[in-house]
């Protein structure tokens, strides 16, 4: 399906732009701008993506692969992210995480039946002083532990 | 105690708070002066960068070519995914004009004219918090074509925030210009320099958040006052982050030179359950661990944990207690340079991985002597063989891992009955120092 950038959106864009000397260094806030319209990125936003930037499709490719928060599928309305790393592994994190496996019953990637949620094992999200963590979208929740979390995904059924 | 990075006001975020107290009038000073005199007192200062390598700001800044058409720029490091690090995000929700002040007066000492602040993507409450402050500057004229007018003096500058989207590599210097440039954010190959060939080839100055925060204090307190603080051969205060088995995580600003027992029992409240440490982490996951049973007396500055076998990096201490299996922690330490190894060279790209194999294996109890050497030679071929220091932070925590604690990662190897030998070696004896008084 072809995508489109909405009139806003635009606008957006030609702020963004702005910033950078050349269009091509704008490629990333684009990117960002695409995937909150689109929900993901794909083919066809890389494509209207690399126009608006004036660069190749591939090198579009080249970094949306490079990063974790450009995904190429669809997730969930929530996309629960819970980092398992050293300071946050030390107050209990894999027990979250696995907790949290075994409430939305999907694994590390997928997406549960319903849309609702997806599961995605992060790396340090700078949180370690306010360790165990989860990201759900955008938002940190902090200073957690298997029960506080489980009100947490219970909130947002 | 005087804190210079996040000061105790209430508010110190709000434009009109940080204009009460003196807020601009560093930059106000500084444009009285020549911009090399501003770099000569920064060096003189003794100012070292925080982001990991504490080297000498000043010195950086005079890299930066004098004459030249090129227009110059200024990063600003906020990339902050070294796991243990945590304090970056501090000054962008407690500090952000002071980090303003402080962008303004290093582009006017290094004549940059464009500055952008690099964000990790992860960040989003922290990246706005910053984009709000820099929005606000800009419309009391701080910032922009406007500071002529505001300040006059003829100069400005501009400062965006660039938001980054998930990549620890992106830390290192020339792969966030890459990451900047809309390219696919390899590091790039040094030499060149960013002083000589930077963001689009022109002159570029990169230096952490923290590091930059502290200009303003230095220009309106003088060089030797800031030199007088902490520890002469690395001086200032230091944004310590404090996590895992403490009583009471978080950040920390102290004078340089701190007692790291002082740091774990006094400010973070000591270890829960008044259990042992075994092992501390000093500045984030890649410096080398150090053993409980050798932390009496170590101070935290770039010097004293070099000479104690360690590095202070970005200040974060990870603080593990005799429970711990550090197998398992330098598996996960391990698991995460494997995962953000970029590919490029391919001694990082395999070796991280033959030591996630190794070390996997190991903790499912299937390892055997040998590849505990084996680990070790791996982290020791990846040393030095790279293009980015990401296979330095990759090797250190392994190699020192192992030799340090060797008894431990060979009792997981022989029969299960030997390990419960390990549990009880390289704990330190519970002490509760005294913190010595350090005046600032
Ligand atoms: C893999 C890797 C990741 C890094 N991540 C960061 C980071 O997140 N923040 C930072 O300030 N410096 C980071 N650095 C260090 C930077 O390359 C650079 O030395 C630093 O930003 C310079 O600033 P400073 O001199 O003020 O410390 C990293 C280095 C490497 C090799
Ligand atoms: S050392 Fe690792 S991260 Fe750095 S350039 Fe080489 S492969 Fe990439
Ligand atoms: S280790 Fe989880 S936030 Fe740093």
């Amino acid at each position: 399906m072809e995508f489109k950038f909405t009139e806003e959106n635009l606008q957006k864009i030609e702020t963004v732009l702005k910033k950078y000397p050349e269009k091509k260094a704008a490629v990333m806030p684009v990117l960002y701008i695409a995937q909150e319209q689109n929900g993901y990125i794909s083919g066809e936003v890389m494509k209207e993506v690399a126009r608006v930037c004036e660069m190749p499709e591939e090198e579009v490719l080249g970094v949306v692969t490079f990063y974790t928060m450009y995904h190429q599928k669809p997730i969930g309305k929530y996309h629960i992210q819970v980092c398992t790393n050293v300071s946050c592994m030390l107050r209990g994190a894999y027990e979250i995480y696995d907790k949290v496996k075994d409430q939305l019953r999907i694994n590390n990637g997928e997406v549960t039946a319903d849309r609702q949620f997806s599961l995605e094992e992060v790396e340090c999200m700078g949180s370690c002083g306010t360790a165990p963590m989860i990201a759900v979208n955008e938002d940190y929740y902090e200073n957690l532990d298997v029960s506080s979390t489980i009100k947490i995904l219970e909130s947002l059924k | 105690m005087e804190k210079i990075v996040l000061p105790d006001i209430p508010n110190f975020d709000k434009i009109d708070t940080y204009l009460a107290n003196g807020g601009f009038s560093a930059y106000r000073k500084a444009l009285t002066q020549y911009p090399d005199d501003i770099i000569d007192q920064v060096k003189k200062s003794g100012l070292r960068g925080r982001g990991g390598a504490a080297f000498s700001a000043g010195l950086k800044w005079s890299f930066m070519p004098k004459t030249t058409d090129k227009p110059k720029y200024l990063c600003v490091n906020g990339d902050e995914s070294e796991p243990g690090s945590f304090k970056d995000r501090q000054i962008f929700e407690y500090n952000p004009f002071q980090l303003i002040e402080g962008i303004l007066i290093t582009c006017y000492a290094i004549g940059a004219k464009t500055c952008y602040i690099y964000i990790r993507g992860e960040y989003h409450k922290w990246v706005k918090f910053m984009e709000k402050a820099v929005e606000t500057a800009y419309e009391k004229g701080f910032v922009g074509e406007k500071m002529k007018e505001v300040f006059g003096g003829g100069f400005f500058c501009d400062i965006h925030v660039h938001k980054g989207a998930g990549a620890y590599i992106c830390g290192e210097e020339s792969s966030l210009m890459n990451s900047i440039e809309g390219k696919r954010p390899y590091p790039r190959v040094k030499p060149p320099f960013p002083a000589q060939n930077g963001l689009w080839g022109n002159p570029t100055t990169i230096n952490n958040v923290e590091t930059i925060t502290n200009v303003p204090a230095i220009i309106n307190k003088g060089w030797e006052w800031y030199a007088s603080i902490g520890e002469p051969k690395h001086p200032g205060t230091i944004l310590f982050g404090v996590s895992g088995h403490v009583n009471k995580p978080g950040v920390y600003e102290l004078p340089s030179g701190t007692l790291l027992t002082d740091i774990i029992y006094s400010y973070a409240g000591g270890v829960p359950g008044n259990k042992k440490i075994k092992c501390v982490i000093p500045g984030g996951s890649s410096m080398p661990p150090l053993r409980g049973d050798q932390l009496e007396g170590v101070k935290m500055d770039a010097e004293s944990l070099r000479m104690a076998g360690s590095a202070i990096g970005t200040g974060g201490i990870m603080v593990m207690d005799e429970d711990t299996d550090l197998v398992k922690v330098l598996a996960r330490i391990t698991k995460f340079y494997y995962h953000e190894s970029c590919g490029q060279c391919t001694p990082c790209r395999e070796g991280t991985g033959w030591m996630l194999k190794l070390l996997n294996r190991i903790l499912r109890g299937e390892g055997s002597t040998k590849d505990v050497e084996l680990l070790v030679s791996v982290a020791n071929n990846i040393e030095g063989n790279t293009v980015c220091a990401l296979g330095e932070a990759a090797a250190w925590p392994v190699k020192f891992m192992v030799t340090r604690f060797r008894d431990e990662f060979e009792a997981r190897v022989k029969e299960s009955a030997a390990r419960e030998v390990v549990n009880k070696v390289h704990s330190m004896r519970r002490t509760v120092n005294p913190i010595s008084p350090i005046n600032i």
